[in-house]
């Protein structure tokens, strides 16, 4: 599988060839607690990177999550319509929220990689 | 995580279970200027279905109790009376009973609880409980206002730990026979393992419970002991919040507050027909009014029909598009399967079943007027030894 690169605000990017996986972190995951709503982007929107691009709801509180490279939206996880806990139980696997055709390549290198973002959270 | 998260916050005040909840792995947040557990490891979801499957054990001696004591209950339930439109004067021995402090334009201070002592030797003694952000303000409101004959005496050393579900009273029953034996809105002092607690059946959850008040330096003990009994788990705010909203229970600040009066909050059945008809609380020529005419906007529920949740502060639109209220508190219902949602329409589009919309990141999603409570009551019917 490819490695992940991370944004400061949790979510996760993983590339294969020009689309880009999108979904939040298991960090993120255990601060929100339980999901239970999320809604996703109509297939063929375009973001710019830092855009809202999907919502993820726990029992008390919505939270944005934000494309984290500007893109495409080519595939979304319904799954996570019927069954938002998904996100607790997998969130960097069966969690995913939606598939982006790359945008802008370069942005790509400005996220984190994945140790530096372990890093990160440590200083949290 | 096994561990708790406990933030550097020195000005945030502990209860006596502060040191359990650590033990117990709760997460730790402040909440009226105390720290207290939103959630333990079971999650908020996990925990509010447990409750209404099994039974929950809270911690909410963050909430002000005290007492008002004078000569006889007649005076003492006249200088309560004097700042709530509940029947005071009319409140059995061993019997509690919710009503508002209000103001002098009729707007809500803070709900309560008030109890009256099932003994004899303690009459001339009212227990109150009120909202833990709102006890300073009530309290120095009450003081203010009681006659000479009349003190108020806060409890600063005891604890509140509510337990509810279908099997808190088999739990209870286990330390505490006595008080297992309540009905509802009924209250008793009880030893539960050798220790003096006042036990009052009555909560905030929808279901069957209790309410036990005792000396912050036996709350663990007690605490303990419940947990000691398979169908008991530790639950946090955060599911006390979903579980309340179920019940379509007002929480203060968000759906009731200084400018709601209890007839727009949908509670004028918590006042009975003498005060009706006599007035003599703060207020009363609105309220009074309020009854005649009705009131200007009402508080309803709210139920979308899709599945985004609609948060206080979202505002309501009829289908022509007109602004007509606004969400006070609103979120996911575990046992309900969906979001559910609580707030204030303007009078004539108070209707059960109206349709309308709910304003969630700028788009109106389709919801409906609908009634509450969202999950039914669990109260105790049948009659017990009373």
């Amino acid at each position: 599988m490819a490695k992940s690169r991370y944004t400061k605000d949790h979510e996760y990017a993983r590339v294969e060839g020009d689309i880009v996986t999108v979904g939040i972190s298991d960090y993120a995951q255990s601060q929100l607690g339980d999901v239970v709503y999320v809604e996703l982007p109509r297939i063929g929107r375009k973001f710019n990177k830092g855009e809202e691009a999907a919502t993820v709801e726990s029992v008390k509180a919505a939270s944005e999550v934000y494309a984290p490279v500007s893109g495409e939206v080519v595939e979304v996880n319904s799954a996570l319509t019927e069954n938002p806990a998904k996100v607790n139980e997998d969130a960097e696997g069966a969690g995913w929220f939606f598939k982006l055709r790359i945008g802008k390549e370069a942005e790509v290198g400005t996220l984190m990689s994945e140790a530096d973002y372990q890093s990160y959270l440590k200083e949290l | 995580m096994a561990e708790a998260t406990t933030p550097p916050y020195d000005a945030l005040a502990r209860t006596p279970l502060f040191e359990l909840h650590l033990e117990l792995g709760a997460k730790m947040v402040p909440f009226a200027g105390y720290e207290m557990p939103v959630q333990y490891p079971m999650g908020v979801l996990g925990e509010h279905l447990h409750t209404r499957d099994r039974a929950g054990l809270f911690d909410v001696s963050h909430m002000g109790q005290a007492f008002l004591i004078g000569p006889d209950h007649e005076t003492v339930a006249a200088a309560l009376e004097a700042l709530v439109p509940g029947d005071i004067l009319g409140l059995a021995p061993g019997r509690q009973r919710y009503t508002q402090l209000l103001n002098d334009e009729g707007g809500i201070i803070d709900d309560l609880m008030v109890t009256r002592a099932a003994l004899a030797d303690d009459d001339g003694r009212l227990m109150l409980i009120v909202n833990a952000a709102r006890k300073q303000a009530d309290f120095a409101h009450m003081r203010e206002r009681l006659p000479a004959s009349v003190r108020l005496t806060v409890a600063e050393d005891r604890a509140l730990i509510a337990l509810q579900g279908p099997a808190a009273e088999p739990a209870l029953a286990r330390f505490c026979p006595a008080a297992a034996t309540l009905a509802f809105m009924a209250a008793m002092s009880a030893e539960f393992d050798g220790v003096d607690c006042r036990v009052s059946r009555s909560g905030y959850t929808g279901e069957d419970g209790f309410e036990i008040s005792l000396a912050a330096d036996s709350a663990a003990q007690v605490a303990r002991a419940l947990l000691t009994h398979p169908d008991v788990a530790p639950v946090g705010l955060g599911a006390r919040d979903s579980l309340r909203l179920e019940a379509g229970l007002c929480l203060y600040g968000n759906d009731i507050d200084e400018t709601t009066s209890p007839v727009e909050a949908n509670l004028s059945w918590s006042i009975g027909r003498r005060r009706r008809e006599e007035g003599g609380f703060p207020g009363a020529a609105r309220i009074l009014r309020e009854l005649a005419d009705g009131p200007a906007r009402l508080r309803v529920g709210i139920l979308p029909v899709e599945r985004a949740p609609a948060r206080e502060g979202t505002e309501i639109v009829a289908k022509d598009g007109e602004l007509i209220g606004e969400i006070t508190s609103g979120g996911f219902g575990p046992t309900f399967g969906g979001p559910v949602a609580m707030g204030y329409v303007a009078a004539p589009h108070a209707v059960i079943g109206a349709e309308v919309g709910v304003m969630v990141r700028e788009v109106a999603r389709p919801a409906r007027i609908a009634e509450m409570p969202f999950v039914p009551h669990r109260y105790l019917r049948k009659p017990k030894g009373n």
